[in-house]
């Protein structure tokens, strides 16, 4: 039961327009859809798990639909067709009051433009959803007070959003997503809107946030280098549908189409990729004494070991031997 | 295809309205004077008498009949206790004292504590000398009655907008519901409603506050709504996503969120309430506009000037001390408290303090309690504006009464001549076709509904004499509002310098425009044409600036840049671009003008203004006055109808041209 997902999504559509059912199933374009019926597929079809203390990226061009897709998550926005399972329940059955509990007490979101209120200081922002499910004061101000330490606000607990900067607000909006200690965490896009130095920065956060509390995170975004940094496995979308799911070297040694191709042209291939995606069989004859070397080893951590070797480089998991990796395959995978 | 016809038959269109125009003209020059329906003043249709039955009848039975009873006159008493509870604070004398419970150094002190409060120390002091103001120029009671009115009327339009206008925010449905309501209060003219309140709340308070509340409501709620519904979205999201319930975003989010727009819609709400009930001084409500009232009726400019530079003055120092109060707000809602709890509570136990110490000594001590008799200037400020007025007739009288003749040899005489010369069929027969031509069906069909009930009320010729100057007025507004307002829209320094004067002009009440132009040109039609132009002008040269700034300013530079001079980028790039703020411009510009018809009648205009005022002095006159009130509203409604369908119709066209 240990492996049971913490999401699972089956068959989600979401169309926006008059009498959205009508077009659930529908094989037409966004452009035929549209044009006959008024419709907006945001969301076509998608089906995905989410596993327990994963990080699952969902990326694609802006109007691709993933901010519905998350929303959908939380009934934010109201799905059209489909299950969402959080723990085996569906969240579509759920009625008012019992949604209001998964969101104040399991499920939290941060948002592109954080969404803070600027009448309340820093520690009011993020005791807000403690406050709203009705936690004493004093309770909730030593919960605030810990999670802004967490995300390095101490300090800041009496100013106001509009004092800080872009990064430190969504520090903020962080800090009351984590306050109420959620199983599962949604981002949309959260650091779209900072610099490219202080989104570095903040994705490093994440990175040690979970670390450090191990929540399940499904994070949006459409930049694939967030996405490779960040996402344990990433799922693409294209105009509603999914196109590809997987870890980030499937899909950057594996795109799905040209779609996703074109998206990982700019990767360096070397950087995402591992040994296990250019290693061979043994030839005959070829020396079998050379380094051992994982082959979940990224390619770039491994070009010094095996242009400075004499011999095949091994690839062994177990002590079993998966293949060789030589300087020609290395260098082939740099020059293409 | 259909941009094609359209555009075929726009010139077709022009060549029938001259037509129809020409025809009017030939058929005025063969016919004048027949059929044109004259009633003297003091004459009265069957319908006329019929209406004054009726109102004898209500009179009659006010203490029997249940639905008075038990319902008109308890909301009556309830309000008129309340504007006599609040006068006997600080106005009229109360509860056996010869004097009000507080003095004026009391009310002073008080005054200065809220403003500085809620506020900073800046208003607070020229609330200080504003209230003393009135206290120099002996008008410390008048002005306190006024503030009661005021105040009280405020009070309860806040307590029923604010909730309904949250509501609005809230509800789609509701909102769709309640905005033709308020549109319709709105465009309403001012003084019609006051004499039919008058017929189930009695004259006197009840009635005032009654108007003043149906003036200021609208504001609040359209204001509260706006604010409501441009709470951002993202931190609505951010609140659902937490889990918060319908009441605890309310509270917690958009409520808050809301506070500084809807704190300027308190503004709104008391500048409007400030307008009527000076104006509610035609049924007889206390205050400043009574003062003015009796002095505009005996042509006494002196004193007429003297209380209507008082309630400047209130103007002024409302205007500042809420829009203080919202700056504050706004400040609080940026930077968070900026002072301490600690010395906030201080402050307020302070300034509370003295105020509450001032307020004794003018309860107990009559230095405190009367204004001082001594330091009364009113006598001076009443003589020198007589003077000035003499003065600026005699002297300026080539210049002013070239002015006069002008407008009303060459507009004026010529539009009512035609409009209330011509025999009624062809009048009716040219309106309707006008307004076919302009409007399309539907505004030709409210034409000949609306001039047919004009016949009906049996006031037609009033009607058209009042419809003339209207036009003339609106014609002048007009040219103003574009010049001024191109002028405004094209140049930074004009909008800097012009805006704040045209922001005061529109705060202050209807009423005090009248006196300077008393002054200038004495009591005739022309004196309530300029009154109506110039209260009327601010708004449309707002709105015209607005259209213009609002062309892009790359579509301006392409013009420039094609060699195009000042005057063809006006006449040919930002005024066609602005055509639909220059044509709201003109319906705003009208429902202005109309409202200030009764007022007008106060200074010499006659017609429909005339029979309403005459209807709340004379009571065998009461009728006709109804029936003038409605007249008023008739043409309104005609008219806005008239233009709206023309506006919506050059949209159209210009919608279709462009694509
Ligand atoms: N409330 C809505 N009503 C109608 N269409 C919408 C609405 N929200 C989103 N859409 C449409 O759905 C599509 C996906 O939008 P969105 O989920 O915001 O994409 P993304 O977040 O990937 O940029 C877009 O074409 C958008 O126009
Ligand atoms: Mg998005």
């Amino acid at each position: 039961m240990r492996d049971q997902p913490v999401l699972d999504v089956r068959g989600l559509w979401k169309v926006f327009g008059p009498r959205p059912e009508r077009a659930v199933g529908t094989t037409l374009s966004r452009q035929e859809l549209k044009e006959t019926t008024g419709c907006v597929a945001a969301v076509r079809d998608v089906s995905f798990t989410v596993r327990p203390g994963e990080v699952f990226v969902v990326m694609g061009l802006s109007g691709s639909g993933k901010s519905t897709l998350v929303r959908c998550l939380t009934r934010l926005v109201e799905p059209t067709s489909g299950e969402i399972l959080f723990d085996g329940d569906d969240i579509r059955r759920a009625d008012e009051r019992r949604l209001r509990e998964l969101r104040r007490h399991r499920l939290a979101m941060v948002f592109q433009h954080f969404g803070l209120l600027p009448h309340r200081c820093v520690l009011d922002n993020v005791a807000f959803g403690l406050e709203i499910r009705g936690s004493a004061r004093a309770e909730r101000y030593k919960r605030a007070r810990e999670v802004l330490e967490l995300v390095g606000l101490t300090g800041f607990e009496n100013s106001y959003p509009d004092q800080l900067s872009g990064g430190m607000q969504q520090r903020v909006g962080l800090a009351r997503a984590l306050a109420v200690d959620p199983d599962l965490l949604l981002f949309d896009e959260p650091f779209s809107a900072l610099d490219p130095l202080i989104r570095r920065e903040m994705q490093n956060e994440v990175i040690r946030l979970h670390r450090e509390v191990g929540k399940t995170m499904v994070f949006i975004t459409h930049d694939l280098s967030e996405a490779l940094k960040l996402g344990d496995r990433i799922l693409i979308m294209r105009d509603g549908e999914l196109v590809q799911m997987g870890t980030a070297d499937e899909v950057v040694g594996a795109p799905a189409d040209d779609y996703v191709r074109d998206f990982v042209s700019d990767v360096p291939r070397s950087h995402v990729l591992t040994l296990r995606w250019i290693m061979r069989d043994a030839m005959e004859g070829e020396p079998l004494d050379g380094p051992e070397l994982d082959p979940d080893l990224v390619i770039r951590d491994a070009v010094r070991v095996v242009l400075s070797a004499d011999r095949p480089v091994r690839v062994v998991r177990d002590g079993a031997l998966l293949g060789v990796v030589t300087s020609a395959e290395i260098l082939e995978m740099i020059a293409r | 295809m259909t941009a094609l016809t359209v555009t075929a038959r726009l010139p077709a269109r022009r060549y029938l309205i001259g037509a129809v125009l020409a025809a009017w003209v030939l058929g005025h020059a063969l016919l004048s004077g027949r059929d044109t329906l004259p009633l003297g003043g003091a004459e009265l249709t069957p319908l006329h008498e019929g209406a004054n039955e009726a109102w004898d009848t209500v009179d009659d039975n006010r203490n029997s009949n249940p639905f008075f009873l038990y319902f008109v006159n308890y909301i009556r008493l309830v309000l008129d206790e309340s504007v006599r509870f609040v006068q006997a604070l600080i106005s009229q004398p109360s509860f056996g004292r010869p004097v009000p419970l507080l003095g004026w150094l009391g009310v002073v002190a008080l005054a200065a504590a809220i403003t500085y409060l809620f506020g900073n120390i800046r208003v607070a002091l020229l609330t200080v000398a504003g209230f003393v103001s009135f206290g120099l120029l002996g008008l410390w009671a008048e002005s306190m009655d006024t503030l009661a009115l005021t105040l009280t009327a405020v009070a309860y339009s806040l307590a029923v907008g604010i909730p309904l206008g949250v509501w609005a925010g809230l509800s789609d449905r509701f909102n769709r519901f309640v905005t033709p309501v308020l549109d319709f209060m709105q465009t309403m003219p001012t003084f019609v409603y006051l004499a039919p309140l008058t017929l189930f709340f009695l004259i006197g308070p009840a009635s005032a506050t009654i108007a003043t509340m149906i003036y200021a409501i609208p504001p609040a709620i359209r204001i509260t709504a706006h604010a409501i519904r441009e709470v951002s979205p993202v931190t609505l999201e951010a609140g659902a996503s937490l889990g918060a319930t319908a009441a605890q975003s309310l509270r917690h989010v958009r409520l808050p969120l809301a506070r500084r727009t809807i704190v300027v819609g308190v503004n709104q709400t008391i500048m409007a309430a400030l307008s009527m009930a000076t104006i509610a001084a035609l049924i007889d409500a206390p205050g400043l506009g009574k003062t003015v009232l009796k002095a505009l009726q005996t042509l006494d400019i002196g004193a007429a000037f003297n209380a209507g530079l008082a309630i400047v003055i209130m103007a002024v120092v409302l205007d500042r001390a809420t829009t203080a109060a919202s700056r504050r707000v706004e400040a609080q809602r940026r930077t968070g408290r900026e002072i301490s709890a600690f010395f906030r509570r201080v402050e307020v136990t302070v300034a509370l303090g003295i105020a509450a110490v001032l307020s004794y000594l003018s309860y107990t001590y009559v230095w405190a309690a009367v204004f001082p008799a001594e330091a009364n200037i009113g006598s001076y400020v009443r003589r020198a504006a007589d003077a000035a007025s003499a003065w600026v007739q005699d002297s300026l009288a080539g210049f002013t009464d070239a002015l006069k003749n002008l407008v009303t040899y060459g507009l004026l005489n010529p539009f009512e001549s035609l409009l209330a010369g011509s025999p009624w069929w062809l009048v009716f027969a040219a309106g309707v076709a006008i307004a076919a031509l302009v409007g399309g069906v539907r505004a030709a069909i409210t034409a000949a509904v609306g001039l047919a009930a004009l016949i009906g009320l049996g006031l037609w010729q009033d009607s058209m004499v009042t419809l003339a100057a209207t036009l003339v007025a609106t014609l002048l507004v007009m040219a103003l509002g574009v010049a001024a307002g191109v002028w405004i829209g094209r140049s930074d320094r004009a909008d800097a310098v012009l805006r704040p004067v045209l922001d005061a002009g529109q705060t202050m009440p209807a009423f005090v425009y009248l006196v300077p132009i008393l002054g200038l040109f004495g009591p005739t039609r022309f004196t309530a044409i300029i009154a109506a132009v110039v209260f009327a002008a601010p708004v449309a040269i707002k709105l015209v600036a607005e259209g213009i700034r609002g062309v892009p300013a790359t579509t301006v530079e392409a013009a420039r840049s094609a060699g195009s001079s000042p005057w063809q980028v006006i006449t040919k790039v930002q005024l066609p671009m602005a055509r639909g703020a220059v044509a709201l411009a003109a319906n705003q510009g009208l429902i202005y003008v109309l409202s200030m018809v009764v007022v007008g009648g106060l200074v010499g205009a006659g017609a429909l203004g005339y029979d309403v005022v005459a209807g709340f002095s004379q009571h065998q006159l009461r009728g006709k006055g109804l029936a003038a009130g409605l007249a008023i509203v008739v043409l309104g409604i005609v008219l806005d109808r008239v233009t709206r369908a023309a506006q919506a119709r050059t949209d159209r066209l210009g919608v279709i041209k462009e694509d």
